[in-house]
C-alpha cells in the first residue's frame, strides 16, 4: 500500500526541552496506526508535526508525496481544511451550534450549499448511535455521545487522514470504545488513515499497528516487528 | 520453573552449594515465599538432569556433605534463551515477567531487550482480542474484557518497568561491576 503520510528524521525543540530527536514514521494510506508512549515522549509533539500545525526544526513531513513543512501557511491551512481530520480530547465542538451543524462545519468551509452540507452531516446520526439528537447542542450531550460527534465531524468531509490526539482521553472505558470503534469502522470504511495517540494500551488495541515514541524517538522494533497487519 | 532459572542465574555467578543458593534465593526475592530445601533440591536435580547444571564436588561439612553445583554450557544456553522470549499474555502472569527483569539484570544481560519484545507480545495480543471483542456479542465481549483487563495491566507493568529500569539496574546490581544492560 501507498504512503500517504510521512515524516522522516523530525527534530523539533521547544526551549530546552528536545522534544523530537529524529523521528520517523510512514503511514499507509487508509491504515490505522496508534501512537503509545510515555508522558513527555514526544508523542503529541510528532502527531502536530505530521499534521502540518508545527513546523519541524529539521527532517522532512510529506503528504501524498508533497512535502508540507516547506510549504506556506496558506497552502497547510488548505490542507488541513480539506485532506485532514482533527479529533482532540475534548472534542471542541462549538458549544453555540447543534450536533448536526457541528458536524457540517468542514463541509461549509469547503464551499458545500448548507442544504447539502447538513444533509450529508445528518446522515451521519445513525451510525453515530444518536438518532434523534442531531438538534441537540453540545452542552446536552454526555461526553462519550459529544466525541461521536467530534468523529463525525472529523470524517465527514472523506479526509485522507484523520489526526487524533488522546480521542478517549475523558471518557471511561466504555464510552472510549465506542469512539474507537466508530473511528477505526467509519475510516476503514472510506479508506481515510487515522494516526492516534493515547497512552491507553486498551485504545491502542484498536488500530492495525502501534509504535511506540520514547525520547524523541519512534521505537524501529516496535515499529518493525508490528508492521504487517494489514 | 522459575526458581530453575532464577538458580542458574545464580549458579552462572559463581559455583554454590545448596545452602548458599537457598540463601542467595531467598535474599533477593524476599517479598515471595521461602525457598524450602525440598523444592530446591527438585527443583537442582531437574537441572542436573537436564543438562543445565552438574555437580562438581562433593565436601564434608560440619553436617551433612555439601554437593557443590556449576551451570553447564547447555544450561546458559537455556538460560539465555528464556530470559529473551516474550511469554504468552494470560492472567497471573506477573511473577514470570517480574522474575525475567530481575533475572536479566543479575545476568547483565539486557533487560530492555526482554521488555520491549514482551510489550509487542501484550500489543499483538491485545489487537487480536480486541478485533474479536469487537465482532462477538455482549456475553463473549465481556469475557474477552476479563482477559483484555489483565494484559493492559500487564502492559503497563511492562511500560512502568522501562521507564524506572535505570533505577532498578542501580538497584539490583548495586555496584557489582556486572555488564552493563545495552
Amino acid at each position: 500500500m501507498t504512503v500517504i503520510v510521512e515524516g522522516v528524521g523530525l527534530r523539533k525543540r521547544f526551549g530546552l526541552t528536545e522534544a523530537l530527536r529524529g523521528a520517523d514514521l510512514a503511514v499507509r494510506a487508509g491504515e490505522v496506526v496508534a501512537v503509545m508512549g510515555p508522558s513527555g515522549s514526544g508523542k503529541s509533539t510528532l502527531l502536530h508535526c505530521l499534521a502540518g500545525i508545527l513546523r519541524p526544526d529539521a527532517g522532512m513531513v510529506a503528504f501524498d508525496g508533497r512535502r508540507v513543512d516547506t510549504m506556506s501557511d496558506r497552502q497547510r491551512t488548505q490542507l488541513r481544511r480539506g485532506a485532514f481530520g482533527f479529533v482532540f480530547q475534548f472534542g471542541q465542538l462549538i458549544p453555540e451550534l447543534t450536533a448536526v451543524e457541528n458536524v457540517a462545519t468542514p463541509l461549509l468551509l469547503a464551499g458545500q450549499r448548507r442544504r447539502t452540507a447538513i444533509g450529508a452531516a445528518r446522515a451521519w446520526f445513525d451510525r453515530l448511535g444518536l438518532s434523534g439528537l442531531d438538534g441537540r447542542l453540545p452542552g446536552e450531550l454526555s461526553g462519550g455521545q459529544a466525541q461521536r460527534v467530534a468523529v463525525a465531524r472529523a470524517l465527514v468531509g472523506r479526509p485522507r487522514v484523520v489526526f487524533a490526539d488522546e480521542p478517549t482521553g475523558a471518557l471511561d472505558t466504555a464510552a472510549g470504545d465506542d469512539v474507537m470503534d466508530l473511528l477505526v469502522t467509519s475510516a476503514h470504511a472510506q479508506d481515510t488513515a487515522a494516526i492516534v495517540v493515547t497512552h491507553e494500551p486498551r485504545v491502542a488495541a484498536f488500530a492495525d499497528r502501534t509504535v511506540l515514541v520514547q525520547d524523541g524517538l519512534v521505537d524501529a522494533d516496535e515499529d518493525a516487528q508490528l508492521g504487517v497487519t494489514r | 520453573m522459575t526458581v530453575s532459572y532464577a538458580l542458574l542465574t545464580l549458579l552462572e555467578q559463581s559455583e554454590r552449594h545448596g545452602y548458599d543458593l537457598k540463601r542467595a534465593y531467598d535474599e533477593r526475592f524476599d517479598g515471595g515465599r521461602e525457598l524450602t530445601f525440598g523444592a530446591l533440591y527438585r527443583a537442582l536435580s531437574q537441572l542436573v538432569k537436564g543438562g543445565q547444571a552438574t555437580m562438581v564436588a562433593v565436601e564434608p561439612g560440619a553436617g551433612p556433605e555439601r554437593k557443590r553445583y556449576a551451570i553447564t554450557d547447555a544450561g546458559v544456553t537455556d538460560l539465555q534463551r528464556w530470559l529473551g522470549e516474550p511469554e504468552d499474555p494470560r492472567p497471573q502472569l506477573q511473577t514470570v515477567l517480574f522474575m525475567k527483569v530481575m533475572l536479566a539484570l543479575m545476568s547483565g544481560r539486557p533487560a530492555k531487550t526482554y521488555l520491549r519484545a514482551q510489550r509487542s507480545h501484550h500489543v499483538a495480543r491485545m489487537r487480536e482480542l480486541t478485533t474479536r471483542r469487537r465482532a462477538a456479542a455482549s456475553a463473549a465481549a465481556l469475557r474477552l474484557d476479563y482477559e483484555l483487563f489483565h494484559i493492559e495491566a500487564d502492559l503497563r507493568w511492562i511500560d512502568h518497568a522501562q521507564s524506572r529500569l535505570a533505577e532498578i539496574t542501580a538497584d539490583v546490581r548495586g555496584g557489582s561491576g556486572a555488564g552493563e544492560d545495552r
